[in-house]
């Protein structure tokens, strides 16, 4: 098992180290590039999730620019990563709120247990630092203790926290809070709502009814939609963005959940087709652990740090 | 949940049956498509190249090309190598063979889905085995995690345990069980905090959690959405604590539900129950010969009828049958049988259901798949005289008009719902001439006029 990129992020914890000794002798190994090597590095960054499409689309302008040549692991590595950071660099854009928006509205929506309300906790606390009075919206106003959840963040990070009673209507709440913001002249006004599968139609009206009602308010908003995607999601990815955008108008992308052996492959096929902003990574459980994206680190951690090629396996019965 | 991956292949197989004899060429072509279809629908890398050396060993054999149809017989090796990488035939129930009382463990990533499903499946304990169920979080890394179970109990009407904040994970999994047995509680559930397969610090406190309580089950809960990380988890989870059986979450959902398919063969252990939605009776039993089935696009009649005959009014369904069988279906019996769909939840999933709709969901929307259609639809109906409901072919103009304003509905949809009982009756007619064998062998598909619409879509 290759180990992400994105556990190294979090300093001074043991475990990313464990992994990364094995692989060191192969840099010096050289190899040609040849049809095998090239299925077995397919063949990794499938097992990423960059889906088969994708992984073979990269493969193949791998290998119009190298094959045949006799190279190492760690330039193998290098160069893949390379190839991959190109695909996301134009997506790698800062989440940056529009100081002229009194307050800038953020709505932050997903499927379920993707990491919201933890997301909306960590973003309170980085906008805070930098001097943006902040409030969050307790707008999923459906799960079990989701209200208190985010009240504990608020807590935390010293944000106030805008709640209804339970089974509240999340429009009207948002619509409130919108108002209340602008009279306390907020900048930042962050809005969590319920999980829910893109799928379910009832639930998505339900989504774009937020957005309804604030525009009664202010027809700019919400100023930005955030999508909030679980890094260790398959391919079905693609459908929720691709639903999400249409329905609700998703304007930028956070990746949860990156400090696990999730790699998060599908950014690459979603980069690919939407060219939707990934604005953040998320690699822990604390308020710190919410990063800025960067294309190479991303790339480098997809490729996995201990990418190696078994010289001579075969394809088709080669286990990794 | 599985239709694309039972489009696909279909696909495949269609192709193959078209032919009257096969090379191994054509076998080799046909397994390049089923390990695309299956990397495609999420199955995990090393689960796939087993899978496709499998059936590759076994269909090359002489038996199979000299058959008289091979692509039968090659559909027939996938049709069994699914069954086997799902865990063989028959849902295999949780084990509840221990003294009381019998601790559960529930483990698994972050938003997953523990929490709910340890509400579910104390529901599903207590009111269908009778068993007294005790629900204990064990969570006290995300904020509110023991709220939210307490308020899940509350719902479920399951007793849960007194919060008591500054215990650790595992004085809390001891004071459950503790609890259990001083007040007689048959199951204690024991939902543990989401941790990533790589965080040594929290797999080893839930080594402890295991070691304190000795549960009966230790439940792996994954997303139905998961995609190759699923087999990291799954190993690393096995490796630590020794699954028992797996819950596979957001089968509600449109993943094409690859990690079910890698679930058996990396842990292991049976899957044992799906989750299907976010109501606390969303909780379902895993049939593999029937999902197997539903992924070839053959469809789960078994569980089809099951799903009916637990929530189904007999007699309104016999006389509905009746009526059917004598041509004698009206717009009251639409509205009955509206009433009786919606009991059964969504229509995606009875789709899913019923033989060859792998093919024919592409075109759907499912998104829009909504039973609200169906309220709208009765609204309609009930807006109308009794005359019209019996004798549909009345309702002009004028007669719409005033159904519409009375149900508040424009006249389109109240064309639309004529039109769509129109060729409601125009289908049950040729149901009729089939026979139900006919139906069951040639699917949905031949209900239809060839490259016709799909079942008129509701909207």
């Amino acid at each position: 098992m290759a180990l992400g990129f994105f556990s190294r992020l979090k300093e001074g914890l043991s475990r990313s180290t464990q992994k990364l000794g094995g692989n060191l002798s192969a840099v010096f190994t050289r190899r040609r590039l040849d049809d095998a090597a090239l299925d077995e590095l397919e063949e990794v960054l499938i097992a990423a999730d960059l889906g088969p499409a994708v992984a073979g689309r990269v493969i193949e302008s791998f290998r119009s620019s190298r094959f045949g040549a006799e190279v190492t692991d760690a330039e193998v590595r290098d160069a893949l990563s390379a190839e991959i950071a190109r695909v996301l660099e134009p997506v790698a854009v800062p989440f940056t709120p529009d100081p002229a928006r009194r307050p800038h509205v953020v709505l932050v929506v997903g499927v379920n247990g993707t990491g919201k309300t933890t997301t909306i906790g960590k973003m309170a606390l980085q906008f805070g630092r930098q001097g943006l009075r902040t409030i969050l919206v307790a707008g999923d106003t459906f799960r079990a203790a989701a209200v208190e959840q985010l009240q504990i963040w608020g807590e935390r990070v010293g944000a106030p926290v805008i709640a209804g009673p339970p089974n509240a209507d999340a429009a009207g709440l948002a619509f409130e809070a919108l108002k209340k913001g602008r009279a306390e002249g907020a900048d930042l006004l962050l809005i969590d709502t319920a999980g829910r599968l893109h799928n379910k139609g009832a639930l998505m009206e339900e989504l774009a009814k937020i957005i309804r009602v604030m525009r009664k308010f202010d027809e700019t908003a919400p100023h930005s939609v955030l999508l909030v995607l679980d890094a260790t999601t398959g391919q079905n990815a693609i459908e929720q963005v691709r639903v999400f955008k249409e329905l609700v108008a998703v304007t930028g992308l956070v990746v949860t959940k990156l400090d696990g052996s999730a790699r998060g492959g599908i950014v690459v096929a979603l980069a690919d087709q939407f060219k939707l902003p990934v604005h953040a990574v998320g690699v822990g459980e604390q308020a710190e652990d919410l990063r800025p994206f960067s294309a190479a680190d991303y790339a480098r951690g997809l490729v996995g740090e201990g990418l190696k090629l078994h010289s001579g396996a075969v394809v088709e019965q080669g286990e990794d | 949940m599985f239709e694309t991956l039972s489009g696909r292949f279909s696909g495949v197989f269609d192709k193959l049956r078209g032919r009257g004899a096969l090379s191994e060429a054509d076998v080799a072509e046909a397994m390049r498509e089923v390990r695309l279809a299956m990397l495609d629908a999420d199955v995990a890398l090393p689960v796939v190249k087993d899978f496709v050396n499998k059936v590759r060993e076994r269909a090359v054999g002489q038996e199979v090309l000299d058959s008289i149809s091979p692509g039968q017989a090659v559909a027939k090796i996938v049709n069994d190598a699914l069954i086997d990488a799902l865990g063989g035939a028959g849902a295999v129930p949780l084990n509840l063979n221990n003294a009381a009382p019998i601790p559960i463990l529930m483990v698994g990533l972050q938003g997953s889905g523990k929490t709910t499903t340890s509400g579910k499946i104390a529901l599903r304990l207590q009111t269908r085995e009778r068993r007294r169920v005790l629900l204990a979080s064990l969570d006290v890394q995300r904020p509110a995690a023991q709220l939210q179970l307490q308020q899940l109990a509350e719902r479920a009407r399951v007793a849960s345990l007194p919060i008591v904040p500054g215990q650790t994970p595992v004085q809390i999994a001891q004071r459950a069980i503790e609890t259990g047995r001083r007040e007689g509680f048959d199951v204690v559930i024991l939902d543990t905090a989401g941790r990533l397969s790589i965080d040594e610090a929290l797999m080893e406190e839930v080594r402890q959690i295991r070691a304190a309580t000795n549960p009966a089950e230790t439940l792996l809960v994954v997303d139905a959405m998961t995609g190759q990380d699923a087999v990291n988890t799954a190993k690393a989870f096995n490796e630590a604590v020794g699954v028992s059986g797996v819950v596979m979450t957001r089968m509600d959902g449109d993943a094409r539900g690859g990690a079910a398919l890698s679930m058996r063969a990396i842990t292991g252990a049976p899957i044992k129950l799906t989750g299907s939605g976010e109501k606390l009776e969303a909780l379902e039993e895993f049939h593999p010969e029937r999902v197997a089935g539903r992924i070839l696009g053959l469809g789960d009649i078994a569980g089809l009828v099951e799903k009916a005959s637990e929530t189904l009014d007999h007699e309104e369904s016999e006389k509905l049958a009746l009526k059917m069988l004598r041509g004698k279906f009206d717009l009251d019996d639409y509205a009955s049988q509206l009433r009786q769909i919606q009991k059964m939840g969504s229509i995606g999933g009875i789709l899913d259901m019923l033989p060859g709709m792998g093919k024919l969901k592409g075109q759907l929307d499912e998104s829009k798949l909504d039973t609200s259609v169906f309220k709208r639809h009765q609204a309609i109906i009930s807006s109308m005289t009794k005359q019209e409901r019996r004798t549909p072919d009345i309702i002009k103009a004028s007669r719409k008009k005033r159904i519409a304003a009375g149900s508040g509905a424009t006249v389109q949809e109240v064309n639309r719902l004529l039109k769509q009982f129109d060729d409601m009756s125009t289908m049950m007619k040729r149901i009729n001439k089939l026979g139900a064998k006919g139906l069951m062998r040639q699917g949905l598909s031949a209900l239809m006029p060839k490259g016709a619409m799909p079942p008129q879509r509701p909207h």
